[in-house]
C-alpha cells in the first residue's frame, strides 16, 4: 500500500504543478488561446480513481479534464501542445484544452456538453460487456451534470443491463456559479443511485486513498458482473469555473478552509510521518516534476501551429 | 428477383450484416418485441435469430440509445440503433450532433465512430406532427455525419449495408410509406455506395431532383408529363450528405431546367441547397428559374384532408414543371 500511496502523491503533485504552470501561462497575454479550465484542489479524485484502473480501462472525461488525463497516463508534452493549439498536440490542435482525447491510454472522449459523456460511457461499457473484456469504464462528471436528463437515462440503462461502468460524480460544490443547494434539493448526489438500483457511495474527495478504495470496490463489482456504481467524491474547486472567472460567488473564507484541506498536503504529511518518504525525497520529486513540466512547455512553444488548411482534415475517414 | 417491401429489404440487410460481422448489434425501442410488430417492419424476426445480446430492446431513452451507439462504436463495435420516429430525434440530438459528428474531428483523426442511426420518418399515417416531421436538413447541416435517404427497397438494402460497413456515423432515414409496397430487390450481398445519386429515369427537358418517398410522386408526374411530350429526368439523390454535386450539375447542364421535390417543409429545406448548387455551378445552363415543390411551412396536421394537403403531390410537380417548360 505504501507504494500505491506514494504513487497517488506523485500523480497529484504532478497534476498540481502542471496546472499551476497553466495558471502562470494564462497571465501572459496571447500565450494560451481560448479557455483554460483547471481542477486545482480536486487532484485526489483523478489520482484516486485512475489509481484503481488498468490501462485497458476506459475513461470518459469532462471540461475539467487535465487531472483525469494525466492520471490515466496521457503524454504531458502532447497535452501541453494541445492546450497551446499546436499541431503536435494529442489532437493536432483540433480539440484544445476542452475536448482532449487520448485513445492511446483509453481516454476516449472528453466532452464539454454538461452530462454529455454519461451516455457515451454506457456505450463503451456495453462494448466491454459485449466483448467479454476484463475492463471497465469510468465516467467523470460534476454535480451539475447530475441535473441533466442524460444522467437519468444513462444510469437507468447501465443498471438495467449490469454494465461495467463506474459513475464518478466529482462534487466540487459549484455548478457554474450555483452552489449545490441552489441547483438541487438533495444533499448527496449519491442518494440518487438508489432510484436506479445501484449502490451510491459518498467519499471524501480530498482523500486519495479513500477514492482509490471506493473505485477498487466498484471495479471489482463491475468485473464480477454486479453492475455499475455511483461514487460521489466531495471536493472543492479552488479556482473559478475557468481562469476568466473571478469567483465573485465563492466566499474567501470558504476557499481558505478548503485549501487547508489540500489533498496533496494531507497525503504528504502522512507519508512523512509514516516514514515512507523524506523531505529530501520531496525535493527530488519536485525537481523531477519541474523538469517534465518545463520540457512540456518548451515542446509546446517550439512546436508549429497547424497549417490553416489542416482544418479540413479529420472530419471523415 | 424477389419482390419485397423496403421494410423487408432493410431487415435482410440487417440480418445479412449481423451474420457476416459479430461486431454489428442493434438497439432501440421495441426492436425485439415491439408495439408495431409486423413482418414488414425492419427488425422483424431478428431477436429470434440473433438473441437478446445482439438485439437490445431499450428503455424509452433516446439520448442513452444514441450515446450507446457513440460509445460502443469508438470501442470497435458497429451499432445500428433506431430512433422510432424522426421527431424523437430531438431527444437523441446532443449525442448525434455534438458527439457522433464531432468526436472524430476532436480526436484529430485518432478515433472513429462507425455507427448507424436508423430513423423512421414520413407523413401520411394520421399520427400528427410529433410523430411525423422530416428533419433531414437538420442532420445534413452537421459535418461529420453522412445522411442517407433511400427511395426504393433495392437502394435501401444496398445503402444500409454500405452504411453499416462505413467507418463514419451514418444517419439512415427510412420513409415508412415505403414499408408496405413490394418492389424488386436483388438477393444476397451487394452494396450501393454512399454519396452517389442515381438517375432513376433519364429525360431531356427538365431535371427533377428528389429523394425518399417523393420518388414515387416524381414517377407519377413524369408519366403524365410524358403524355404531353415533356421528357422528365428523375435524379434520386439517395444520399444528402455527402451530396453528389456532380450528378446534379451534369443533369442540369443536360436539361437546362431544375425542380427540386421533397416532403419536408420549404424554408431551410435541403431543396434550397440543391437550388443554390445549380445557381452557383450551372447558372449559365439554366433556361428558367429553379422551382421547389415541398410541404408548406406548417407542422404536419392530423385530419386526413389537412394531412393530404401537406404532402406534396404529382399535380403540384406537374404544375411546377409546366411553369418552366414552355
Amino acid at each position: 500500500m505504501d507504494q500505491k500511496k506514494l504513487m497517488l502523491y506523485q500523480n497529484m503533485l504532478f497534476i498540481r504543478r502542471f496546472e499551476e504552470k497553466l495558471t502562470e501561462l494564462c497571465k501572459i497575454e496571447g500565450k494560451l488561446p481560448g479557455m483554460v479550465i483547471l481542477c486545482t484542489g480536486q487532484e485526489a479524485v483523478a489520482a484516486g480513481v485512475c489509481g484503481a484502473l488498468e490501462k485497458e480501462d476506459v475513461i470518459i472525461s469532462n471540461h475539467r479534464s487535465h487531472g483525469h488525463l494525466l492520471a490515466k497516463g496521457a503524454d504531458a508534452n502532447a497535452l501541453m501542445a494541445e492546450i497551446f493549439g499546436k499541431v503536435t498536440g494529442c489532437n493536432k490542435g483540433k480539440s484544445g484544452t476542452l475536448h482532449i482525447a487520448a485513445p492511446e491510454v483509453n481516454a476516449l472522449c472528453t466532452t464539454t456538453v454538461v452530462g454529455g459523456g454519461i451516455p457515451i460511457a454506457v456505450g463503451t461499457a456495453f462494448a466491454q460487456q459485449y466483448k467479454k473484456s476484463e475492463s471497465v469504464t469510468v465516467c467523470f462528471f460534476g454535480d451539475g451534470s447530475a441535473d441533466e436528463g442524460s444522467f437519468h437515462e444513462s444510469l437507468n440503462m447501465a443498471a438495467l443491463w449490469d454494465l461495467p461502468v463506474i459513475f464518478v460524480c466529482e462534487n466540487n460544490v459549484y455548478s457554474g456559479a450555483q452552489r449545490m443547494e441552489e441547483h438541487t434539493k438533495v444533499k448527496d448526489i449519491a442518494t440518487r443511485a438508489q432510484g436506479y438500483g445501484m449502490p451510491g457511495v459518498v467519499v471524501d474527495g480530498n482523500d486519495a486513498e479513500a477514492v482509490l478504495k471506493a473505485t477498487e470496490e466498484a471495479r471489482r463489482r463491475c468485473l464480477a458482473g454486479e453492475g455499475p456504481t455511483l461514487i460521489e467524491c466531495k471536493t472543492y474547486r479552488w479556482r473559478g469555473h475557468g481562469e476568466a472567472d473571478h469567483q465573485a460567488y465563492q466566499p474567501k473564507d470558504e476557499i481558505a478552509m478548503w485549501m487547508e484541506r489540500c489533498p496533496i498536503k494531507k497525503i504528504e504529511k502522512e507519508l512523512l510521518s509514516e516514514g515512507v518518504i523524506t523531505r529530501e525525497d520531496i525535493t527530488a520529486l519536485e525537481d523531477s516534476i519541474t523538469i517534465i513540466v518545463e520540457d512540456a512547455v518548451r515542446f509546446a512553444e517550439e512546436s508549429p501551429l497547424p497549417d490553416p488548411l489542416e482544418a479540413l482534415d479529420d472530419v471523415y475517414i | 428477383m424477389q419482390q419485397i417491401t423496403m421494410g423487408q429489404a432493410i431487415q435482410q440487410a440487417l440480418a445479412e450484416e449481423m451474420r457476416r460481422d459479430d461486431s454489428v448489434f442493434l438497439a432501440g425501442e421495441g426492436i425485439g418485441v415491439g408495439i408495431h410488430e409486423s413482418p414488414v417492419m425492419p427488425t422483424f424476426g431478428l431477436l429470434r435469430e440473433f438473441g437478446p445480446a445482439r438485439v437490445k430492446d431499450t428503455p424509452v431513452s433516446e439520448a442513452a440509445i444514441a450515446g450507446l451507439a457513440v460509445g460502443a462504436s469508438v470501442m470497435g463495435l458497429r451499432p445500428v440503433v433506431e430512433v422510432m420516429f424522426n421527431p424523437f430525434f430531438t431527444l437523441a440530438s446532443d449525442q448525434i450532433v455534438n458527439h457522433a459528428a464531432k468526436l472524430r474531428y476532436l480526436s484529430g483523426g485518432k478515433s472513429s465512430f462507425p455507427l448507424v442511426v436508423r430513423v423512421k420518418t414520413g407523413a401520411g399515417f394520421g399520427a400528427g406532427c410529433q410523430h411525423s416531421h422530416n428533419l433531414e436538413a437538420w442532420v445534413a447541416h452537421c459535418p461529420g455525419l453522412k445522411v442517407v435517404m433511400p427511395g426504393t427497397a433495392a437502394d435501401a438494402k444496398g445503402l444500409l449495408k454500405a452504411a453499416i460497413r462505413d467507418d463514419n456515423p451514418v444517419i439512415f432515414i427510412e420513409d415508412m410509406g415505403l414499408f408496405f409496397f413490394p418492389s424488386p430487390v436483388p438477393e444476397g450481398d451487394y452494396t450501393i455506395p454512399i454519396g452517389v445519386a442515381d438517375i432513376k429515369k433519364p429525360g431531356r427537358d427538365v431535371t427533377v431532383v428528389t429523394w425518399s418517398k417523393m420518388l414515387g410522386v416524381a414517377f407519377k408526374a413524369a408519366a403524365a408529363l410524358g403524355q404531353e411530350g415533356i421528357d422528365v429526368e428523375i435524379l434520386d439523390l439517395r444520399t444528402l450528405l455527402p451530396l453528389d454535386k456532380e450528378a446534379v450539375i451534369k443533369s442540369v447542364q443536360k436539361t437546362g431546367r431544375l425542380v427540386v421535390l421533397h416532403e419536408a417543409t420549404r424554408t431551410g429545406g435541403f431543396g434550397g441547397e440543391v437550388a443554390a448548387l445549380a445557381a452557383e455551378e450551372a447558372f449559365s445552363y439554366l433556361k428558367a428559374p429553379v422551382k421547389r415543390v415541398t410541404a408548406p411551412d406548417i407542422p404536419v396536421p392530423f385530419s386526413p384532408p389537412l394531412e393530404k394537403f401537406y404532402i406534396p403531390n404529382e399535380n403540384q410537380l406537374i404544375e411546377a414543371v409546366k411553369s418552366i417548360v414552355v
